[in-house]
């Protein structure tokens, strides 16, 4: 199913994939039950710079296990998840596990709903943290920060609470701000609009349209695909055990 | 069908901060270790775990210089370091650790002096490396004390008259005192009320992430060690049974022991 | 030839009460004791008449120097009057010959307890000093095993350590007697347990210093001209005992170190340490011919 396309995204197709996968395979052995299950098998498919691509089909598909795969949260058993980083090519299904902490820490990023915030850590603290790990000094970082969580509608008094106390809502708000705060060269996204209000939403559907223009590559699953419909380039579409590209 | 062997690293240049080689350890006739590996890189938190026996604890004395194995080798990448240092001898590993290796241990009487004043413990530290100015052991053991978030006007009460958490922020305050270039930490919060054991922990993550300290962090609880490490090696019966990135450790686990002892805990 | 022309004729006791046997280790002890320092050197210990903890220690090393041409002076904090000084005296010249003296001036061996006499002992002259406790790391490390590891390393933090605490407790150094001493800036000594007072005397001394510990059979040596510093910060420099300006109610002598004797209306009167010193001055008065030495201390202050 072609997707309403752009300039953007023709421009962005004429570059060399960030990411070629081939012939991707996943299953996890279960040594209690003494057998394996098949996530997905002999996957390929490309994303360049720019380009955002869409995960769908039916729940358990294996989506999510996909995204945490190329993620390296899976090892993979077969295949390649060719990774064209600013220091060279990588495959990232058999890199050394410090390499893939570097990416993560400087090009790959991973949003989910799902936020692991630590006790007396406050939320300005928590969103800043990629930035001073990247290397930016405290001042700056807490001032990008306080501008996300604005951003996403968290209330300025919760700025300098503890997460922890906070609601699912505004914890979510809190993650995203965190895993959208520096700009990364590849975004995994596992559902982060889910459960998001009306305002969160736009301010986070703006956000990807801006990394995108900034040659972002994203790869997302998204369980209301409208909420994102005019960033989408393409779709691959699981089955179970089989894959259909139909870009 | 088994995941994909990992290559050696390609985009990350830094060499290793530690390299532990084919170390093993054997008590009378208990193995303690059997070929243990393992690196460390400047600024990253690796985590072991472990059952009781299962030799994490040795492989942490060994690295913090107090044993010697029956072989393998250890290097740290700093100046003017041998290439094992196991050929040091009792003088030269003191200062070595006394600079460099700063140690937390689970109970606090292994590495302080109870009857002391806190402070003193921390000033310790600084004497075994020759500061013999009083208002300078004075300022630099209240820094470590602040940074390891220790009431000071408490500063100058003894350990015993501590709350367990409150010791370990002196031990911590002692190790780090010298800013070494490794944080040993073995079940640092092991035998904390909860509420306490995540203040102690969240401690050592700001220190850790605001001076990059580079850490070696031994605990049962796989709780600590998902709040803490970057990469994680579980050990069994003396031996690396599974190492790997700490989120897939825990979410993908390989060896069928890490997938009883991770579902054991979920 | 006959045996007997070979033989000495049976005494009760060897010369100087020890036999030679154990003059022979004490000899040996001593000259390791002053080639190394300030470092213990472990040695047999042999009975003598006196309980182990009199002084057994600086007697064995006193019984060992002594010759029919020595004059010995035993003080016991500063006293050449007391029981156990006049005991120990008495015996030395009783099993040897030699004289005996309270003049600092006139002695060759000053076997001493807690004192260092005020008057500059010369090189011709050796100073015995009386050690309870030889092992300054004993209240930082039970385990002597452990401190004769840390001296090997000269890991003395725990010292300095000790004196931090004193200040951080009590805003000053604590340590009165026994202060430890780096000498010859290798080995920490317990300089017996002489005064702070006293302890600046050792320091690039011309006479030489043997300290004994008879119970604990440890015996360590000043030589002369070593250094003798003891444990300081940087930034908190050494304060000897406050009895510079302190007069001697009963010789009239000042600036020298004081018995404090408490007074009915609850103040203190002050006697000097050093009583022979004492005896002089007051002689002097009375108007005889008295011959004093060279003092360490000058109006209160030590001169270096």
């Amino acid at each position: 199913m072609p997707t309403p396309s752009n300039s953007s995204t023709r421009n962005c197709n004429q570059m060399p994939p960030i990411l070629t996968v081939e012939g991707l395979t996943k299953t996890f052995q279960m040594h209690h039950l003494g057998q394996s299950l098949m996530a997905f098998e002999d996957l390929s498919f490309t994303v360049s710079p720019g380009e955002f691509l869409l995960l769908s089909g039916p729940n358990g598909v294996g989506k999510s296990t996909l995204l945490r795969t190329l993620y390296r949260s899976y090892l993979p058993v077969a295949g390649q998840i060719r990774y064209d980083s600013r220091e060279g090519v990588i495959d990232l299904a058999q890199a050394a596990d410090i390499d893939i902490a570097h990416l993560r820490r400087t090009e790959i990023g991973f949003v989910t709903q799902f936020l692991t915030a630590r006790p007396r850590v406050p939320a300005e603290d928590i969103v800043a943290e990629p930035l001073r790990l990247a290397g930016h000094s405290r001042d700056d970082a807490l001032k990008e920060a306080c501008h996300w969580l604005k951003t996403f509608g968290v209330k300025q008094d919760l700025w300098r609470a503890y997460p922890t106390t906070f609601s699912g809502g505004e914890q979510q708000k809190v993650n995203l701000a965190r895993a959208l705060i520096l700009p990364q060269r590849l975004l995994l996204l596992d559902e982060p609009t889910a459960s998001l209000d009306v305002g969160a939403r736009e301010a986070l559907v703006t956000r990807l349209a801006d990394l995108k223009s900034q040659g972002v590559a994203m790869i997302g699953v998204f369980h209301h695909a409208a909420d994102v419909a005019h960033l989408i380039d393409r779709d691959i579409r699981l089955k179970p055990k089989e894959l259909s590209d139909v870009a | 069908m088994t995941a994909l062997a990992k290559q050696p690293p390609q985009l990350v240049r830094t060499r290793p901060l530690m390299t532990l080689n084919g170390i093993s350890k054997t008590y009378d006739d208990v193995t303690a270790l059997d070929d243990v590996s393992a690196q460390v890189y400047p600024g990253e938190v690796l985590g072991i775990v472990g059952e009781s026996g299962s030799g994490k604890s040795t492989f942490l004395r060994l690295m913090n210089l107090q044993e010697t194995p029956d072989s393998g080798s250890y290097h740290l990448d700093l100046p003017d370091l041998p290439d094992n240092l196991f050929t040091l001898d009792r003088f030269e590993r003191r200062m070595l650790c006394a600079r460099q290796i700063g140690i937390v241990y689970q109970n606090p009487h292994e590495g302080l002096l109870m009857t002391h004043s806190s402070s003193g413990n921390v000033a310790e530290r600084l004497l075994i490396a020759g500061e013999r100015r009083f208002h300078v052991l004075r300022e630099k053991a209240q820094s470590a004390l602040e940074a390891s978030e220790f009431p000071i006007p408490r500063m100058d009460a003894p350990p015993i008259e501590l709350s367990g958490g409150m010791q370990q922020r002196v031990q911590l305050a002692k190790a780090i005192a010298l800013e070494p270039a490794v944080l040993l930490l073995d079940e640092p919060t092991t035998g904390l009320d909860v509420s306490v054991q995540a203040l102690v922990l969240d401690t050592l993550k700001r220190l850790q992430q605001e001076r990059r300290i580079t850490m070696v962090l031994v605990s049962h609880d796989l709780g600590v060690i998902r709040t803490m490490a970057d990469r994680v090696m579980v050990m069994r019966r003396g031996q690396v049974v599974e190492d790997g990135l700490v989120d897939q450790v825990f979410q993908d686990p390989q060896h069928a022991y890490t997938q009883q002892l991770v579902h054991a805990k979920l | 030839m006959t045996l007997a022309s070979l033989t000495e004729n049976w005494k009760a006791f060897s010369y100087g009460f020890l036999d030679a046997s154990a003059k022979r280790e004490m000899r040996r002890k001593m000259i390791k004791a002053v080639a190394v320092p300030g470092c213990q050197m472990p040695y047999a210990s042999r009975e003598v008449p006196i309980a182990r903890g009199w002084g057994t220690g600086g007697l064995q090393v006193t019984l060992t120097l002594l010759n029919k041409a020595s004059v010995v002076k035993v003080i016991d904090q500063g006293a050449d009057d007391s029981v156990n000084a006049a005991s120990i005296r008495r015996f030395l010249t009783r099993v040897s010959g030699a004289e005996a003296t309270w003049d600092t001036l006139d002695a060759t061996l000053i076997q001493s307890r807690h004192r260092v006499p005020e008057e500059k002992l010369r090189s011709d002259q050796i100073l015995i000093l009386q050690v309870p406790n030889p092992e300054p790391l004993r209240p930082v490390e039970p385990n002597m095993s452990v401190a004769r590891q840390m001296h090997a390393d000269a890991d003395y933090g725990r010292l300095w350590l000790t004196l931090y605490e004193q200040i951080v407790r009590s805003g000053r150094i604590m340590q009165g007697a026994a202060y430890p001493s780096m000498v010859n800036r290798r080995h920490v000594m317990a300089p017996s347990p002489i005064p702070r007072w006293d302890v600046p005397k050792l320091n690039m001394a011309e006479h030489l210093t043997i300290l004994s510990a008879g119970r604990e059979k440890r015996i360590y040596a000043v030589p002369p001209h070593t250094s003798v510093e003891p444990l300081v910060f940087d930034d908190v420099p050494y304060k000897v005992e406050d009895h510079g300006h302190l007069t001697c109610i009963r010789s009239g002598l000042k600036g020298f170190f004081m018995n404090e004797i408490p007074q009915e209306d609850g103040t203190a009167a002050h006697e000097v340490s050093d009583s022979h010193l004492g005896i002089k001055a007051i002689d002097r008065t009375s108007g005889e011919q008295v011959e004093f030495g060279e003092t360490w201390y000058k109006d209160g202050e030590m001169q270096q």
